[in-house]
């Protein structure tokens, strides 16, 4: 079969999209399209990333405004059709903002802007963007923001643990959930969320930062090769 | 006519600002602020002040309906 190919879609403000069209392109070795966020049709893509950045400035909430581009109905279309979303920081905040994600973002407890390399466990490695860890896995992943103190109230955090759509927790380089490893008060310690059907995933922590030896850690990696197996698999 | 819409996180979501701006008024001697939440104001002018249109722009936009409430108070007469 062919390539899978990958639209990286382009708001006013998005700062990572090059980077996840260099893993996508370059080390994964699949095809990459940038698509500026006035374009509605998905279509021609199997997996769509929604990069990190800072769309429209953050203005009103991070994500309020871009979660209104065009280019959102043709996520929610390819979504619907089961195809592969991946909002990485600012991507989450989109989708989470849009409602393709249940929760919400807030500011980080300390108030800080945080940039820093942390540990991840991988909780449930039975989706298509995870299935190449290992349950229990800890990960070393950076992280980069202001608001990514992940919130839901009770009973949804409640569904969202019972079906498994945690996939990534803030953890201690052993896997410990510790308040000091929470980086930024998360509930729960959640650094990533898929949604109920299992096809749309969100998390804060930058994969494509750390995709190659050369970046100190390779473990994002397995999720973008993760989303082209899969994707293949089904094709 | 115009509007003036105030946005607030919900009751039970945890406000860091407003945790850090009551302790700064302590640290000022003002030790009687018990509680500080912090929210937004945005005011608005309109040629039609139909309360059921601003709501809907608060559902779809100005306020995240999972975090915040809003209200509405719309002020009649010539601007």
């Amino acid at each position: 079969m062919g390539k899978v190919k990958f639209a990286v879609v382009v708001f006013p403000g998005t700062n990572c999209d090059m980077d996840c069209y260099y893993v996508v392109k370059e080390v994964l070795g699949e095809e990459a399209d940038y698509v500026w966020h006035r374009e509605e049709d998905l279509s021609p893509y199997h997996c769509i990333i929604l990069p990190g950045g800072f769309s429209y400035g953050d203005y009103l909430r991070t994500g309020a405004i871009a979660k209104l581009s065009p280019v959102m109905e043709g996520v929610r279309r390819e979504a619907e059709k089961g195809k592969l979303v991946i909002g990485i920081c600012n991507g989450f905040q989109i989708l989470v903002e849009a409602g393709l994600l249940p929760g919400a973002l807030l500011k980080n407890t300390n108030l800080r802007f945080l940039c820093k390399f942390v540990h991840l466990r991988v909780e449930n490695n039975q989706t298509p963007f995870t299935h190449l860890y290992k349950e229990g896995e800890v990960l070393r992943m950076p992280i980069a923001h202001y608001e990514g103190r992940y919130f839901a109230p009770p009973p949804l955090l409640q569904s969202l643990e019972k079906n498994k759509q945690v996939l990534l927790r803030y953890s201690d380089p052993e896997g410990k959930l510790k308040e000091e490893a929470n980086p930024n008060g998360s509930l729960n310690f959640i650094a990533g969320i898929v949604n109920e059907k299992g096809n749309v995933f969100g998390l804060m922590p930058h994969p494509e930062r750390c995709s190659e030896e050369v970046l100190s850690s390779e473990d994002g990696f397995r999720i973008f090769k993760s989303m082209a197996d899969w994707m293949k698999a089904q094709l | 006519m115009r509007a003036r819409i105030f946005i607030r996180l919900k009751e039970g979501v945890l406000d860091v600002q407003g945790q850090v701006v009551q302790r700064a008024l302590r640290n000022l001697g003002f030790e009687e602020v018990e509680n500080v939440r912090i929210g937004k104001l945005i005011e608005m002018e309109l040629s039609n002040g139909e309360e059921g249109r601003i709501r809907d722009m608060c559902e779809r936009m100005l306020a995240n309906p999972v975090v915040e409430d809003y209200e509405i108070v719309i002020e009649d007469g010539e601007g």
